[in-house]
């Protein structure tokens, strides 16, 4: 085995978008060309990289199938950073399935995308920074995939969210696309404050076996397996350590109750919106509890806990995507919803589970996200009621987002049936509260999907302007994508995937009955609603009025998150700066200065200008200096 | 016999003399005339010491310090005459413009 080569392979793959940001910077803001010919020059180099790792690893005897210890990488390279007494921190990479899987995720929709956005924006005048700005993301991510150990990892994940930023502002004239890309900004920075708590608490309990504290994945699982061996496993601070890291999901992945940054980042341009916003980044924080894993194994409480926040914020953002009207916020509730879905599966255990349905997501989302801006951009706006009848004008971009909307449902035998059912599998098996509310979410993606499709695909063309269909660099990945929907379930990718203390059921046809039947109800009920005009859809809201408000408020999270900022926040605030401007400005800084004015002004009346007095002081220093001095000798 | 103490009295006492010359009186030419005291009285006794111990060391030095005395009056004088001509008189107290 020729393991430099493929470390090679490996920094090529986290360095090739890096090398295409810088270049774009440097020489190519004002060259369109160019810029897009080395972003998507450089994610396919990445695909290519990340195939042939793919193919090396399965290829492998013992990488995959029988070894007997899951959490050891098939390769690991690593560069000493900073080397200091007690802490060692290194810079490396990491190949195992989990990685190598996620990077083809990451490099594989993500070349889609960005050869759909050489499309999308054609006509932006800041398309240069456009593209620096996605090389720049892919970067990270594939920093976050790649990391060898806990701080990488964070640099990377704090990147990310650096580039999210930008691309979400990146109409800064925007008023609102500005504001959205600070809020997701400062939420993430909440919830990574207690990442970094947990990772330095990690860091401490691994000094816990009497070695040197590390912050490198593999040794962490071997110390833990260790500790855990000899009964002497701290589990009070483990358990903080592992809820701590588990803050930093919830920002990144937008879990509840920090889920509020995801509806407006939808700010940003389409293709940012399914690349970074659908498929990979907010996955981030799904790839980060599967990364750590071997520690939240031990913790079977704090997994409880973990696929609570993520049944609950399945069914929560799923019931607020009902009555959405704009396109892409509806698709954003939906990310939210699987994202729940996909934490709860890793909170029930489900290793492999979780991780198929970030794979598949990732490709159906991506789609439909791609679809809806191809609709956006023929018609211009985002509203599902001001669309309609696309499937005419428009035949790729509907029949490929009639797959995407399928493949979510979860009909068989598309990608989003398989997934989604070995978690529903999985929850049936362990908890039964936890499979309803994932059947009833299930119910509901159905229904606001279809709802998406009868309003904007079927029907009358509503609106104004003319649709046409996109051109072939946009219908071309939207084909490519609807492919991969429909076989993802097929690639084998949970028996890639797996670790030694995951929980795994087999396919059950009564769980798989029954969430097709949710499905099919959703998808009824859309089309006895929506399906053909009727006004049973204002009479429902008229009756129900109290609650439609409810949902179309978004529970008045928001509102409540401005009460609480407006009323807690900024009075401890205020008494802050009450504390800042008497207590440290008053009194110690001024204090200072007041006390060294009042000592000068007393100690300077020493000096008379009498030369004959600093003689007299001169000597006097002199002879008590002498006398001092002959104390200690003895005549 | 006149012995090294002998010596060494008459330069404290010359010493002690310049002492009081710097500190009490208040025209700087008076002081710079203590001051010179004050080093000749060192001065006696390293030739003293020298005398006594055998030793040319502190011949050596005594020369070396006549050189700066010379020197320094030579600088003193001059700052004494530019003073005199700038404020009009040579009281040490006359310059006290840098006092607070």
């Amino acid at each position: 085995m020729q393991l430099p080569s493929l470390a090679f392979l490996a920094w090529t793959i986290l360095f090739a978008p890096l090398v295409s940001t810088l270049g774009i910077l440097l020489v190519g803001l004002r060259r369109p060309k160019f810029s897009h010919s080395i972003a998507i020059a450089s994610m396919v180099t990445g695909f290519l990289a990340s195939v042939y790792l793919f193919i090396r690893l399965l290829g492998s005897p013992g990488s995959v199938g029988s070894q007997g210890h899951g959490e050891h990488p098939f390769l690991e390279h690593a560069i000493s950073w900073i080397s200091l007494h007690g802490l060692q921190l290194e810079v490396g990479v990491a190949i195992d399935p989990l990685s190598v899987l996620m990077s083809l995720v990451v490099t594989g929709v993500g070349s889609v995308i960005f050869i759909y956005s050489a499309g999308y924006m054609s006509e932006e005048p800041s398309y240069s920074r456009y593209f620096a700005g996605l090389s720049l993301f892919a970067f990270s991510m594939l920093g976050i995939v790649l990391a060898n150990n806990l701080v990488m990892l964070f640099m990377f994940w704090e990147l990310v969210g650096v580039s999210s930023y930008l691309l979400i502002g990146f109409w800064y004239q925007k008023p609102s696309a500005a504001e959205a890309g600070r809020k997701a900004f400062m939420v993430n920075r909440v919830a990574d404050f207690g990442f970094m708590i947990g990772i330095l608490m990690l860091w401490t309990v691994s000094g816990a076996t009497g070695q040197e504290r590390t912050f490198n994945f593999a040794e962490l699982a071997d110390r833990i397996h260790e500790l855990a061996a000899a009964q002497a496993l701290p589990y009070a601070a483990l358990s903080f350590a592992g809820a701590f890291l588990f803050c930093g999901v919830v920002g990144k992945s937008a879990q509840f109750p920090l889920h509020v940054w995801l509806p407006d980042a939808m700010e940003g341009p389409t293709p940012v919106s399914a690349l970074i916003h659908a498929a990979t980044m907010v996955a981030a924080g799904v790839y980060l509890i599967g990364r750590c894993f071997f520690l939240y194994a031990d913790l079977p409480d704090l997994l409880t806990l973990i696929a609570y926040v993520g049944g609950f914020t399945a069914i929560f953002t799923a019931s607020i995507a009902i009555v959405q009207n704009d396109i892409k916020r509806i698709l954003a509730y939906s990310t939210l919803s699987q994202l729940g879905y996909m934490v709860m599966a890793l909170g029930l255990g489900g290793y492999s589970a979780g991780i198929f349905h970030l794979a598949t997501h990732a490709f159906f989302k991506a789609l439909l996200f791609l679809g809806a801006g191809c609709m956006i951009h023929a018609l211009h706006t985002n509203d599902i009621w001001e669309m309609g009848g696309l499937i005419k004008s428009m035949k790729v971009t509907s029949w490929t987002f009639l797959i995407g909307t399928a493949a979510l449902c979860g009909i068989w035998p598309l990608s989003g049936f398989w997934s989604k059912d070995e978690i529903l599998a999985l929850a049936f098996h362990q908890d039964k509260f936890l499979w309803a509310i994932g059947s009833l979410t299930a119910m509901m993606t159905a229904f606001y999907m279809g709802r998406l499709c009868f309003a904007a695909i079927f029907g009358k063309p509503r609106g104004h302007g003319h649709s046409q269909e996109a051109p072939a660099v946009m219908t071309g990945p939207l084909v490519f994508l609807a492919i991969l929907s429909v076989i993802g379930g097929f690639l084998g990718i949970p028996r890639f995937i797996h670790h030694p203390r995951a929980m795994h059921v087999e396919f059950d046809l009564g769980v798989a009955l029954i969430s097709t039947l949710c499905a099919v109800i959703g998808l009824g009920s859309a089309w006895r609603l929506y399906g053909k005009p009727s006004d049973l859809p204002v009479r429902l809201r008229a009756s129900f009025r109290w609650l439609y408000s409810l949902l179309a408020n978004k529970y008045y999270v928001d509102e409540i998150y401005a009460w609480l900022i407006r009323n807690v926040h900024d009075r401890i605030a205020r008494l802050c700066a009450l504390f800042e401007r008497y207590v440290i400005m008053r009194f110690c800084v001024n204090g200072i200065a007041v006390t060294t004015r009042a000592a000068g002004s007393v100690l300077r009346m020493i000096q008379t200008g009498k030369v004959q007095t600093y003689a007299l002081a001169l000597f006097a220093g002199l002879l008590l200096i002498l006398s001092w001095m002959m104390v200690g000798i003895h005549p | 016999m006149i012995t090294l103490n002998h010596y060494l009295i008459a330069s404290g006492l010359l010493f002690a003399i310049g002492l009081v010359g710097v500190v009490s009186r208040r025209n700087t030419l008076m002081i710079l005339l203590s001051v010179e005291l004050m080093l000749n009285a060192a001065n006696l006794s390293f030739v003293a010491f020298s005398r006594y111990l055998g030793h040319s060391t502190g011949q050596i030095f005594v020369f070396f310090i006549m050189l700066v005395a010379a020197a320094e009056v030579t600088v003193g004088l001059a700052i004494l005459i530019v003073m005199a001509r700038a404020v009009g008189k040579t009281d040490a107290d006359a310059l006290k413009s840098l006092r607070w």
